[in-house]
């Protein structure tokens, strides 16, 4: 993408104001995507999009330029912007000299996007269109969406750190609207990984379509969520977006910095239930949130966030561990060359626990199954979070009976850690999410055994 | 977009808008949409300049339709190359469409159009320096505000950006705007417990803000939740803030989407005509009035923005259309095309809604309250919220109403019904009109009979 030498020259620009660091971030993206609705495949698009973007810092300033000119002068431009916006003056000359590091491959692809014909894509549009529509006279609407992406990355950067990675997504979608006595209800099914078009040969687009069917048809004889707060089972694999709001984002060390996370201080300290150990893991192959190297050029790890109930660590970009001293994370993140990169999660998930999964049913007298989330969102300095509920049911006497109409969900994150009393041993990755801070989506997995949580206020109508 | 086109600038984009579309063949309908953009974003955070991002963008897309099918493709460059295999790849995706008898571009309809003041040279002309004091003044207000609060960061931001669309269906029309804002995100600490706030300020140009009200807004939002509790669950009466009315109307500008409607996918489908709501509710979506924040005077396909009447006086009035939602549901486009820039195609959406406020003040409504809560914030309003079933579940805070008379602050509950009932449910609309940065304007709302979730 872009030669070694005009990398260190380039560089070189970026710190003539006067900067202690910089860097280059370039990228090239090749995206197709296709969508179907009413029966209809209405439109496929190819997209490119390619560009750099450049940050330099100076003492606790950092400025960022970005460019969709990769050529010398156009990077050089860049360059000489954001050393401007890090500092009005100063000066010096400073050479880098790059080192390329070796590729940390995490993800493998067979089957590339570019070789596989749009026809063929098209086709699994109208599969998932019939496989919905024959699933019950209720189903009303179809829409289905495929994409596939190509990223390349290049980082370089004046510690001397030259690094690249590729990462290849594909991922489908699939709403379904179910029209009954009562009115319509609504079904969502997703798939997502950083893997090769060899995605769709492990897993049947149709069978997902039905499942996305049947969650419409069933919630049209849902009755109303109780209010209140109930016992709350979650199903595993449908409940890992509770850690990532619960309490991943307030263990991102740019909100420690700031003192607007209330993990503040408290490394060492007991604040889940000792049934739980949660990871950030950016190396679990072929997971949505799965990278070879973060946006800053830093081989993606696996990172224990708590063990047993106790913080261990915060996760860090380049910025937070150069200021406190502490290692990177492989968590510095950015939705493209047009941001500046933070603090992120990757794969966050929740380790095994030792029960049937049955008997946290069976156990549980009176509550509510949640067999699947949807999106939700934190405070993360007073810890209060919410999330819908897209497909619930009541647990009566320990048996999963009724189901329910949706709602959100609300809790606070530090006390519902505290109070998860059951934790199954059936793990499961969830579905592929994008997780979104200050503006900026990058792509995120979770996943978590079944577990249950003492008490959650549900946010339905039915006394 | 608005058409005050400026000769200087412009000129170029709809150079290359019309070159593309000159290249149609036969029988073939091609539209090019060509943009670039420059933004500014600056942070402060405890006096000194944290970030300052200043960068430029452009990019084009082409739609190609033949035969009812339709193909897209786009790049984030203008480079002459690239936007030759951006036609080719658009001409390429059409074979894979499916037929739509309903395929095409917009006509121009002889609609004139409204013109608004999009552009401010007092904005294009503000020096680097003086934003950046602006940030720091923020800053610096906030804190002056109230000791309790501190500032977790202190922003200013500025873009402009230039468009140029043409099609081989007659539509030319270029322009540019630009906008500003300031915002600063506070915390609020009492012994463990911390809360926070925002505040922001708006206008076409700096002159225009008023960082004062930003500061005063920021600190009351974090202040006023110390010590709030978690309520009891029970029915109650709630008051929308402003700011929370319209979250709550703009999430109906999904329902009267007419391609929505057209698909099924709106609880509004068949009951044009029908009650939907109190007689008290008219909702409006009119663009063309200038004290709209997303007042404008173009469609996103190049036709003139105009004012659409869609529930009055709780009789649903009518949907918002596209030039392909139009000819799908027989009728004619309503400039309600959006677009949200060069990498897509246009799509339906309310530009500037707006409901006819009453007359009384909030304290005024809240005096009639027996038992009730003042909404003052909703969190997930996007995963609780269904326009398709209508079932309305979100997260709150704010502070409990017990006979018309404001109590103590309450957070972590939730609030519950239907949109369906809660449209019938409004007892009183207040004469608080604010118009938010927001596609919806502000204005107190009272609804009786929602369910409140908490202990």
């Amino acid at each position: 993408m872009i030669d070694q030498d005009v990398l260190e020259r380039v560089l070189a620009t970026a710190l003539h104001s006067g900067g202690e660091f910089a860097e280059v971030y370039a990228e090239d993206k090749q995206s197709t995507t296709a969508g179907l609705d009413d029966g209809r495949v209405e439109q496929m698009t190819s997209g490119r999009d390619r560009g750099a973007g450049i940050r330099v810092v100076r003492g606790d300033t950092t400025g960022f330029a970005y460019t969709a000119d990769l050529s010398e002068t156009g990077l050089r431009a860049a360059a000489q912007a954001a050393g401007s916006a890090a500092a009005q003056g100063g000066g010096g000359t400073r050479t880098v000299g790059l080192t390329r590091q070796a590729p940390h491959q995490v993800n493998t692809i067979e089957i590339y996007p570019g070789t596989v014909g749009k026809a063929t894509k098209v086709a699994m549009l109208q599969r998932a269109d019939e496989a919905a529509r024959s699933s019950g006279a209720a189903i009303a609407q179809v829409s289905a969406g495929y994409g596939d992406s190509r990223k390349r990355i290049i980082v370089a950067n004046s510690d001397g750190l030259l690094a690249e990675d590729e990462q290849v997504r594909h991922n489908f979608r699939i709403s379904v609207v179910a029209n009954g006595d009562a009115g319509m209800q609504t079904g969502f099914e997703s798939l997502g990984a950083t893997i090769g078009f060899e995605l769709f040969a492990a897993n049947d687009i149709e069978e997902l379509a039905r499942t996305a069917a049947r969650q419409a048809i069933t919630k049209l004889r849902a009755r109303p969520a109780p209010s209140g707060s109930v016992p709350v089972v979650i199903k595993a694999g449908s409940g890992g977006v509770l850690f990532h709001e619960a309490c991943g984002h307030g263990l991102e060390a740019d909100l420690i910095a700031k003192s607007s996370s209330v993990y503040r201080g408290k490394v060492g300290q007991q604040v889940a239930s000792p049934l739980v150990t949660l990871v950030d893991d950016g190396t679990m192959a072929g997971e949505w949130g799965a990278i070879g190297i973060d946006d800053e050029g830093h081989p993606s790890q696996y990172n224990e966030l708590i063990k047993d109930g106790v913080l261990t660590d915060y996760m860090w970009d380049h910025l937070r561990a150069r200021k406190e001293g502490h290692a990177h994370s492989g968590n510095g993140r950015r939705q493209s060359y047009m941001h500046l990169p933070m603090v992120r999660m990757t794969n966050t998930y929740v380790l095994n626990g030792t029960e049937d999964p049955e008997d946290i049913i069976r156990d549980t007298q009176n509550g509510v199954y949640v067999a699947k989330l949807g999106g939700g969102s934190v405070n993360t300095a007073s810890g209060d979070f919410v999330f819908g509920m897209t497909e619930a049911y009541l647990i009566e006497n320990g048996e999963i009976t009724e189901p329910l109409r949706e709602g959100n969900l609300i809790g606070n994150g530090p006390q519902v850690l505290l109070d998860i009393e059951a934790l199954g041993n059936d793990f499961a990755m969830g579905n592929p999410g994008t997780c979104g801070k200050d503006g900026q989506g990058v792509p995120v997995g979770d996943g978590q055994p079944t577990l249950r949580v003492k008490t959650m206020t549900i946010g339905g109508t039915a006394a | 977009m608005s058409t005050k086109t400026s000769a200087a600038t412009s000129t170029e984009l709809q150079d290359i808008a019309d070159r593309v579309i000159a290249q149609a063949g036969n029988g073939e309908q091609i539209e090019a949409y060509v943009s670039r953009g420059q933004q500014t974003d600056i942070r402060i955070y405890e006096g000194e300049v944290e970030h300052f991002v200043s960068a430029q963008s452009e990019g084009i897309g082409i739609r190609v339709i033949n035969d009812g099918r339709t193909g897209f493709a786009y790049a984030g460059t203008l480079d002459e190359g690239a936007v030759a295999s951006v036609l080719a790849e658009a001409r390429d995706n059409v074979a894979f469409g499916t037929p739509d008898k309903w395929a095409g571009l917009a006509e121009p309809d002889g609609v004139a159009v409204i013109e608004q003041e999009l552009w401010s040279d007092a904005l294009a002309e503000y020096p680097t320096e003086a934003k950046i004091e602006l940030a720091k003044e923020l800053e610096r207000l906030t804190r002056a505000a109230d000791g309790r609060v501190r500032v977790d960061d202190s922003n200013y931001s500025d873009a402009s950006g230039e468009a140029a669309v043409a099609s081989t269906a007659g539509i030319r029309v270029s322009g540019r705007e630009n906008g500003c804002f300031c915002s600063v995100g506070t915390l609020a600490d009492d012994g463990d417990e911390t809360q926070t706030g925002f505040g922001f300020a708006v206008g076409r140009s700096p002159h225009e803000f008023d960082l004062g009200k930003a500061a005063s807004e920021a600190a009351d939002r974090a202040t006023r939740l110390l010590g709030a509790t978690k309520p009891p669950s029970k029915k109650i009466t709630v008051v929308f803030d402003p700011y929370v009315t319209a979250q709550f109307i703009g999430i109906l500008s999904s329902a009267l989407n007419g391609e929505n409607v057209a698909k099924g996918r709106s609880l509004f489908a068949n009951r044009l005509g029908e009650t939907v709501a109190s007689p008290l509710f008219t909702l409006i979506d009119d663009p063309t009035n200038p004290k709209a924040y997303t007042a404008t005077d173009i469609d996103g396909e190049g036709l003139a923005a105009r004012r659409n009447s869609l529930i009055e006086a709780g009789v649903l009035h009518g949907f918002v259309h596209s030039s392909y939602s139009a000819r799908r549901a027989g009728t004619k486009s309503t400039g309600n095309a959006v677009r949200g820039g060069f990498k897509g195609t246009p799509g339906v959406g309310c530009l500037a809604m707006q409901l006819q406020p009453g007359s009384r003040s909030q304290a005024e409504l809240i005096s009639d309250v027996a038992d009730g809560v003042l909404i003052q914030s909703v969190q997930g309003m996007h995963s609780g919220v269904n326009p398709i079933s209508g079932d309305f579940s979100t997260g709150a805070s704010g502070l409990l109403i017990s006979n018309g008379q404001l109590g103590r602050p309450v957070r972590e509950f939730t609030i519950a019904s239907t949109l369906q009932r809660m449209l019938q449910d409004i007892v009183e609309i207040g004469g608080d009109v604010d118009w938010l940065p927001m596609r919806a304007a502000g204005v107190s709302l009272v609804i009786d009979d929602v369910t409140m979730s908490g202990a």
